[in-house]
């Protein structure tokens, strides 16, 4: 029985990994190319699984409404990079910090004006429903393995592009140095412009898929971000392998830490102050972690070399 | 946009400049002073209530500004050090202790302490790390206190009444709050104002233009970059005391990363660097978002636009504005 719920609840870790690697993906490349510190990438995740909602519930198909959401997302992303991100590259992180905090704040209302305050609702699709049986009396179901397959076949796809195209060579260059590709004749304005647009629309695609098993409201973005900061803290900033791995490990480190914290310590504690201390340090782990990583390896544990 | 431009436009001008400096803050604490006079012809207990809020986030705006400003140290979890002071005042009225010097000890010891073991492990880093070690020992307390069940949890516990001065109930009555409220602003701003001009204010300063300088010359920056650290937290934890006293409540919600951000925005708002600068932050986002609400529900959608501007095209806040129109 609580091998089944180990087992339940690392896939749990894992599909939360991924979704954070989405949105981590996204952000560390904005950060390391660009040196761009972007706290409005969540809401860019709220918008999506927004797109995701409005579509799927105008075509009344998922993958069509998912189609329909990415580009939307992609759109959405580079309109706020010409409208404000691309005056903000040459600026200090206050001025950064001070800019996206404000669109955090008018998104935030924004899609609350658009579509209400009430949570929107995503259907799962027919045929991701149910759930199938991975051993005997264990049953998972099938849209969180979805989710966990897409979000791998993602993963290989930007390990292609990044270490396979020269797209990806140019912002691998990028986040070494961007003022060396810049001398050497790449126009740095447009590769950001690209890279921008594409964290945008992954961030939006993380959002569409969680849509269907979150629901969708405003500020859902919020807490995720700083999920994501720690992601690529911890990865080592601009590295999509270090961001890959960090996700799944606070994914992990999270949706098992929540279940198992007070189990663990009723090995040394007595139950009711297990159950106390547990509850109060599991949502804490990842925090902990996360300073702990940064005391021995202050530039992450897969720091981009210079 | 460090502070350098504020201080070359104070050398640049002649000596009367010196006098100028001080106009704006007596201004500023002389408005507060007379406000409750104000106040009595109409809405008293509403227009207090707001000073008192832009007092209070004023402390901890200008506590931020210390390091910030002056430190470049861009702290992500300062709303942390609010907390503490104000769960202090929470936890210790529910044991039965209710009097504000004890109260205050606990809180300005506790967020000191805070501030130096996470200071220590935090300054470590440097640039965007530091921003975001900062916000995670921040998010850390965060939910520590929304697990603390017999503190609330999550919905924060409401306090039987203000802290107890000698047995009285003195901060209850009239105006008195108020004005030890004011006290302490003034108090706060004395007292930064002498930490930025003495000798370790220049240093810090120094750490602030050039690290590897000041350290070939034979300062140790992570000493003095600490110090500054441990001073501003406690100062925080001394607008957490007050703002639990003030809301007569204490909760999680006071230290979120939101309302950290927050503290960052007023003290760029108002201008970086200058002190004063964070209280008029402070006002002007208080006032904004009560303006703001009234017109519409919505008012977020105009305040974050608004901060995008000042960002983009009002470099060194409202200062720094006004500073510019100065100069013509």
């Amino acid at each position: 029985m609580s091998a089944t719920l180990l087992l339940v609840q690392t896939l749990n870790g894992l599909q939360f990994g991924i979704i954070l690697f989405l949105i981590a993906a996204g952000l560390t490349l904005v950060f390391g190319v660009m040196d761009f510190i972007n706290l409005a990438h969540g809401v860019q995740y709220m918008v999506g699984a927004y797109f995701a909602a409005a579509f799927v519930a105008w075509t009344g198909s998922f993958a069509a409404g998912l189609a329909l959401a990415l580009p939307a997302a992609l759109a959405f992303g580079l309109l706020l990079e010409v409208v404000v991100f691309r005056h903000l590259y040459d600026r200090d992180h206050l001025d950064q910090v001070l800019a996206t905090f404000g669109i955090i704040l008018f998104l935030n209302q924004g899609v609350k004006a658009v579509w209400g305050a009430a949570p929107l609702l995503v259907p799962i699709p027919p045929a991701l429903s149910g759930s199938i049986e991975l051993m005997s009396g264990l049953l998972y179901p099938v849209y969180r393995l979805a989710i966990i397959a897409a979000g791998l076949a993602v993963g290989g796809l930007l390990y292609v592009l990044v270490h396979h195209t020269r797209a990806g060579m140019l912002v691998r260059a990028g986040a070494t140095n961007a003022a060396m590709v810049s001398a050497l004749g790449v126009d740095i304005r447009r590769l950001f412009m690209v890279v921008f647009g594409f964290g945008a629309m992954l961030a939006g695609f993380a959002g569409a898929m969680v849509a269907p098993i979150l629901s969708v409201e405003p500020g859902m973005g919020d807490n995720i971000l700083i999920l994501a900061f720690v992601v690529i803290v911890i990865g080592g900033i601009g590295s999509i392998r270090g961001a890959f791995l960090a996700a799944l490990l606070i994914g992990l480190v999270d949706t098992l830490g929540r279940s198992f914290a007070s189990n663990i310590l009723r090995l040394v504690l007595d139950p009711s102050m297990a159950s106390q201390t547990g509850r109060a340090i599991a949502p804490m782990l990842i925090y902990i972690l996360m300073a702990a990583v940064l005391f021995f390896r202050p530039t992450g544990l897969f720091p981009v070399k210079r | 946009m460090t502070g350098l431009p504020a201080e070359a436009a104070q050398t640049a001008v002649a000596p009367p400049a010196r006098w100028r400096g001080c106009i704006l803050p007596l201004v500023l604490f002389g408005l507060f002073a007379v406000a409750p006079a104000f106040a009595r012809h109409g809405g008293e207990g509403y227009i207090l209530a707001l000073a008192l809020r832009v007092m209070i986030l004023g402390i901890a705006a200008m506590s931020l500004d210390l390091i910030l400003g002056y430190g470049a140290l861009i702290s992500f979890g300062h709303a942390a050090f609010l907390g503490i002071g104000a769960y202090a005042v929470g936890i210790l009225m529910s044991h039965g202790v209710g009097d504000a010097f004890g109260q205050l000890a606990a809180a300005l010891a506790a967020s000191a302490l805070f501030a130096l073991v996470t200071g220590a492990i935090s300054l470590r880093t440097k640039g965007v790390y530091f921003i975001m070690i900062t916000l995670a020992f921040g998010q850390m307390l965060y939910f520590l206190a929304t697990s603390l069940a017999a503190y609330g949890g999550d919905d924060g516990m409401t306090l039987p009444r203000k802290s107890l001065v000698l047995g009285t109930r003195i901060l209850g009555e009239g105006h008195t709050f108020y004005y030890v409220v004011l006290a302490c602003l003034v108090g706060a701003y004395l007292l930064c104002r002498a930490i930025v001009a003495s000798r370790f204010g220049r240093v810090l300063r120094g750490t602030r233009e050039n690290p590897v300088r000041m350290q070939a010359i034979g300062f140790n920056p992570l000493a003095y970059q600490l110090a500054a650290y441990v001073i501003a937290g406690a100062l925080c934890g001394l607008a957490g005391f007050l703002l639990a006293n003030q809301t007569e409540f204490v909760s999680p919600a006071f230290m979120t990363w939101q309302r950290s951000g927050e503290l960052i925005v007023m003290v760029i708002l108002g201008g970086l660097g200058s002190l004063h600068g964070a209280i008029i932050g402070a006002a002007a986002f208080v006032i904004l978002e009560e303006v703001l609400s009234r017109i519409t529900e919505l008012w977020k959608m105009i305040f974050g636009p608004m901060l995008v501007l000042v960002a983009l095209f009002a470099r060194g806040g409202i200062l720094g504005f006004f500073r510019g129109l100065r100069r013509g």
